[in-house]
């Protein structure tokens, strides 16, 4: 069967099967008939079942650090348009990006030049959310009464400098001077906490200057790593740190 | 884990569940704890079961329920159960954190996910929903072959259909069909109002 028929193409939907372009194509006929809609909602809620199934316990800390995060996250307003559509991002980034320079000259003497990094994901629209409230824990980090920083040379004349919150519980790697990693690998950071690493984020291989959130809460961790990994970073490291920075006690 | 996440199968603890999230909707944070000690186990399932990786699959998951504090005031009980929204919320970003990483990669591991189709034991191992896991196991097997293995691979491993033809050597319209009939079936067998 080749059929391109729309309408068969509600369980691919309802299971997240269909390529963008695809989706977009469907949701459009989907707003015109109704039948598909119907049975479409209720392929989805067949779906969430099999989501049901598969219950993993979260760690504790999970939990303290989405309760923690809610408290400075805005919530949208009921209807009307998305307030923090794409058309808004550009402006906020860039008013954003120059507050967190000023916050990084402060805490960080005589780096220069961070600029924003943009996390790169297919949807814009998350691009922008995520963006934002990136900037906002940025510069919450920054800002922290509890910030402390530490910064290191890390070779080939680049300096890094990590500004940590303890009561945060997150830290922000700037780095002025990075060379752009070679063959189209990127630069991982990483936590390290006895000789365990774990993944925070990737960096973008395209700017020698940049500003970076840590991924996830620090923890406890005791430094903070970067590694040469193949594009779309790794699981656990594939080569030896270019650089650990112990975070300041 | 609260008796609560038996939703799907107990509808009476439902309205629970959608009383919570209106207050949500409110900025009430004590409902917004309640909502997460309820769905915080399947989401970081849903999400363990496509990525695979734990560190990724809770940072995914963090964003889901963060996701669900920020768009609580636009959901809309009568276009569906919070439940569903969320789970599909869970669903939607844990593939597309695999898709990403796919693209950004450009990496081919096709081989690694074509070498077998996974049993919905190894997809689902730590799983403390036992009923529900019971009632979706009981109904996976009325699917045939093709239908199982399509839903499987696309659902819990987060494949296009067109991967999963690929890893199921089908045509794309006989997997589009499938995964449609194949979840009719599941839906009519689990007897799943929308």
């Amino acid at each position: 069967m080749t059929t391109t028929d729309p309408h068969h193409l509600t369980g691919a939907y309802a299971l997240h099967a269909l390529p963008e372009e695809e989706r977009d194509a469907f949701e459009r006929h989907l707003s015109a008939c109704d039948p598909c809609a119907r049975e479409t909602a209720e392929l989805s809620a067949t779906a969430a079942r099999l989501g049901l199934a598969t219950v993993v316990t979260p760690p504790p800390a999970m939990r303290e650090r989405v309760l923690r995060r809610v408290t400075t996250v805005r919530q949208q307003s009921p209807g009307g348009p998305d307030p923090l559509g794409p058309a808004r991002a550009r402006p906020r980034g860039r008013r954003l990006s120059q507050w967190a320079l000023a916050a990084c000259l402060a805490a960080a003497a005589a780096l220069g030049g961070a600029v924003w990094q943009y996390e790169r994901a297919e949807d814009a629209l998350r691009d922008a959310r995520r963006a934002e409230r990136a900037a906002d824990e940025i510069a919450a980090v920054l800002a922290s009464p509890d910030a402390r920083t530490r910064t290191a040379a890390l070779g080939d004349g680049s300096t890094g400098t990590v500004v940590v919150s303890r009561s945060r519980d997150r830290a922000v790697f700037v780095v002025s001077g990075m060379p752009r990693p070679p063959g189209g690998k990127v630069y991982q950071l990483w936590f390290e906490d006895g000789g365990t690493m774990r993944s925070a984020g990737l960096m973008d291989p395209g700017r020698t200057d940049q500003t970076v959130l840590l991924r996830g809460a620090v923890d406890g961790a005791a430094r903070m790593g970067v590694t040469l990994e193949p594009p779309g970073g790794s699981a656990q490291p594939t080569s030896a740190p270019l650089a650990l920075l112990a975070f300041p006690a | 884990m609260r008796e609560a996440v038996h939703i799907g199968r107990n509808p009476s603890s439902e309205p629970d569940l959608q009383e919570l999230v209106g207050r949500v909707a409110l900025g009430d944070e004590e409902a917004f704890a309640a909502v997460y000690d309820v769905v915080a186990g399947p989401v970081l399932g849903v999400a363990r079961a496509v990525l695979r990786d734990q560190a990724q699959s809770e940072e995914v998951a963090q964003e889901v329920l963060v996701e669900v504090w920020r768009t609580a005031p636009r959901f809309r009980a009568d276009r569906g159960t919070a439940i569903n929204w969320i789970l599909t919320l869970a669903h939607r970003r844990a593939v597309d954190r695999v898709r990403s990483v796919e693209a950004a990669a450009a990496r081919d591991h096709k081989a690694a996910l074509l070498d077998r189709t996974p049993e919905f034991d190894e997809v689902t191992e730590q799983v403390e929903a036992r009923l529900e896991r019971e009632q979706v196991r009981r109904c996976l097997r009325t699917l045939t072959e093709i239908q199982r293995q399509a839903v499987t691979l696309a659902y819990y491993r987060g494949l296009t259909y067109r991967q999963t033809a690929e890893a199921l050597t089908l045509p794309l319209g006989t997997v589009k069909t499938r995964l449609r009939d194949g979840l009719i079936r599941l839906r009519d067998c689990l007897g799943v109002t929308a």
